[in-house]
C-alpha cells in the first residue's frame, strides 16, 4: 500500500505538484532501481556515519526547490531600468545577485550582455556546468549530447531549431562554460516596453532568455 | 592564418583574486595540444587554436589536480579566451565572424604572434 | 589546419562533434534526484570530493553510459565512488545497506528510508 502523505510542511508534497506545477514522476509507486537502491543506501550511511542529518538534506532541497528562473528573471528586470546597478553586474556578477537578496553560495556568475550587434549563447561542452543557484537545475536539452556538440560549432542551426533566427550583421557570441564561471545572457529589452512594472518586466524574461536559446517577446 | 576577434578589454579589475598573470586583456594565444588522459578542462576542439584574450577570470585551483583529491594549489590564472569561428572550424564555419569564448588556464596556453 | 588525429580525445569532451536534433523534452526532477543533488552539495561541502572528482569519475565512466544511464543515475555513481574512495563509508556498508534497502519493498515508496520518515515527523 503506498504511503499517503498530507505533510502540508513538507517540502516534496504539494498536492502532489512540483513547485513548478508539473507532477511529480510518481516513483514512490514504481518499482524500485538499483541506482535508487544505492543513493537510500548511501543517504542513510551518512547520516548514520554523522556525515549528514536528514534534516540537511530536506533543507537542502528545499534551497534548490527556492532556486528559479524567477530569480534571475528580477535581476535582468532590475538590470533594464537601473543603468548603474547593470554596470555592477556586468563587473561582478554574484556581487550584484547578492545585492538583491540571491545568495551565490560560490556561484561565480559572469552576465554577458546581448546588444543589436551582438547575441550571446551559453553551453557547457564538457559537463552540464550551469548557474544553478540563481536558474535553477538546467533542463534537460542543455545537458544532451546534441546541445553540447552542436552549439559550439553551428549556434544559427541550433537556435533555428528552438525558433530563433538572427541576421548575419549579428555576432553570435558562444561561451562554454569549461572552468569556474557559470554565465547568464543579459536579454535586450524589448520595444515597447517603456513605462512597465519591474513584475511587467520580469513576467517576460524566461529560462531560455537567460541562456541565449530566445528572446523576450511581448504577450 | 589566424583569423583573430576583436575584444574590448573590460573596463573593470577582475572579481576574484588573481595571481600573477603571464597574459593580459588582447594578448594573443595559442592553446597548447595535449593528448594524455585524465580530467582536463580545455575542450579538444580549441587546442592548437589560436584566439585573444578577452579578460583575466581570476586564478583558481588546478582541476587536473583536484580531480584527484589533491589541493590543486597554487591557484593559476584562468582567462577567458576569444577565438573566432573561421579560426577553430575552418571553411565548415557557419559564419566566419561569430566567436567562441572559453575559459582556459594559463599552463594551457602560450603566446602567439598576431598575423 | 589539417584533420587531427582524434586518439586520446575523450568521449565526454563533446564540443564540435557531429550530432542530430536536440530533443527539447524536459521533465521535473524526481525526489530520489533531488536526494542526489543535496548529497552531492552537501558531501562536497563537507570535503569529501570537489565537483571536479565528480566530473573526473564521471568521465571515466564508460562511454555508452550516457546514453544507458539517466544524469542522476551516472550522479549517484560518481558520488558514492567518490565516497568509498575519501572513507565516508566501507564498502562492506554499502553491500549491507543495499541489501537492506532491496528487501524493504519492491517500490521506491517502501525502501525509502529515514529521510523520508524525517519529513513527516
Amino acid at each position: 500500500m503506498p504511503h499517503d502523505h498530507h505533510h502540508h510542511d513538507d517540502p516534496f508534497h504539494h498536492d502532489g505538484m512540483s513547485p513548478s506545477g508539473h507532477p511529480y514522476r510518481p516513483d514512490n509507486d514504481q518499482p524500485l532501481t538499483y541506482w535508487q537502491r544505492m543513493e537510500i543506501a548511501v543517504r542513510e550511511l551518512l547520516v548514520e556515519n554523522g556525515i549528514i542529518t536528514a534534516a540537511e538534506v530536506n533543507e537542502q532541497i528545499a534551497k534548490m526547490d527556492a532556486r528559479t528562473p524567477a530569480q534571475g528573471a528580477r535581476v535582468v528586470a532590475r538590470t533594464w531600468t537601473d543603468p548603474a546597478f547593470k554596470a555592477r553586474l556586468l563587473a561582478d556578477g554574484s556581487a550584484a545577485m547578492e545585492e538583491m537578496g540571491i545568495d551565490p553560495d560560490g556561484l561565480k556568475l559572469v552576465v554577458v550582455e546581448n546588444t543589436d550587434k551582438v547575441h550571446n549563447v551559453v553551453v557547457c561542452t564538457l559537463c552540464s556546468c550551469y548557474p544553478r543557484n540563481l536558474l535553477g537545475l538546467p533542463p534537460d536539452w542543455y545537458k544532451t549530447r546534441a546541445y553540447r556538440s552542436r552549439t559550439v560549432k553551428e549556434p544559427r542551426a541550433v537556435l533555428h531549431e528552438f525558433g530563433l533566427d538572427l541576421p548575419e550583421d549579428v555576432r553570435i557570441q558562444v561561451h562554454d562554460s569549461t572552468a569556474d564561471m557559470r554565465y547568464m545572457v543579459l536579454p535586450r529589452r524589448p520595444e515597447g516596453t517603456e513605462g512597465w512594472s519591474r513584475d511587467e518586466l520580469e513576467a517576460i524574461v524566461s529560462r531560455d532568455c537567460m541562456i541565449g536559446v530566445a528572446v523576450p517577446h511581448l504577450t | 592564418m589566424t583569423r583573430l576577434p576583436e575584444v574590448t578589454p573590460p573596463p573593470f579589475e577582475p572579481p576574484y583574486p588573481t595571481t600573477e598573470a603571464r597574459f593580459a586583456p588582447s594578448d594573443v594565444v595559442r592553446v597548447k595540444k595535449g593528448a594524455a588522459p585524465g580530467h582536463m578542462r580545455t575542450p579538444w576542439y580549441l587546442r592548437g587554436h589560436v584566439g585573444r584574450v578577452e579578460r583575466i577570470c581570476g586564478g583558481f585551483g588546478n582541476p587536473e589536480e583536484l580531480a584527484y583529491h589533491r589541493d590543486g594549489l597554487p591557484a593559476r590564472p584562468l582567462y577567458r579566451v576569444r577565438f573566432t569561428m573561421a579560426e577553430v572550424w575552418g571553411n565548415r564555419a557557419e559564419r566566419p565572424a561569430d566567436t567562441i569564448d572559453a575559459e582556459i588556464f594559463e599552463h594551457w596556453l602560450e603566446a602567439a604572434d598576431a598575423p | 589546419m589539417g584533420t587531427d588525429s582524434d586518439q586520446g580525445r575523450r568521449w565526454h569532451d563533446m564540443g564540435g562533434r557531429d550530432a542530430g536534433e536536440i530533443a527539447r523534452g524536459e521533465h521535473d526532477h524526481a525526489l530520489w534526484e533531488k536526494r542526489v543533488d543535496a548529497l552531492m552539495r552537501i558531501a562536497s561541502a563537507r570535503g569529501y570530493f570537489t565537483v571536479d572528482c565528480l566530473r573526473r569519475v564521471l568521465e571515466d565512466m564508460p562511454p555508452d553510459s550516457f546514453e544507458t544511464m539517466t544524469y542522476y543515475e551516472r550522479w549517484i555513481y560518481s558520488i558514492t565512488q567518490n565516497l568509498i574512495e575519501t572513507g565516508a563509508f566501507t564498502i562492506e556498508q554499502l553491500n549491507a545497506r543495499m541489501e537492506e534497502v532491496a528487501a524493504r519493498g519492491p517500490t521506491y515508496g517502501e525502501a525509502q528510508g529515514i529521510g523520508e520518515r524525517e519529513a513527516g515527523e
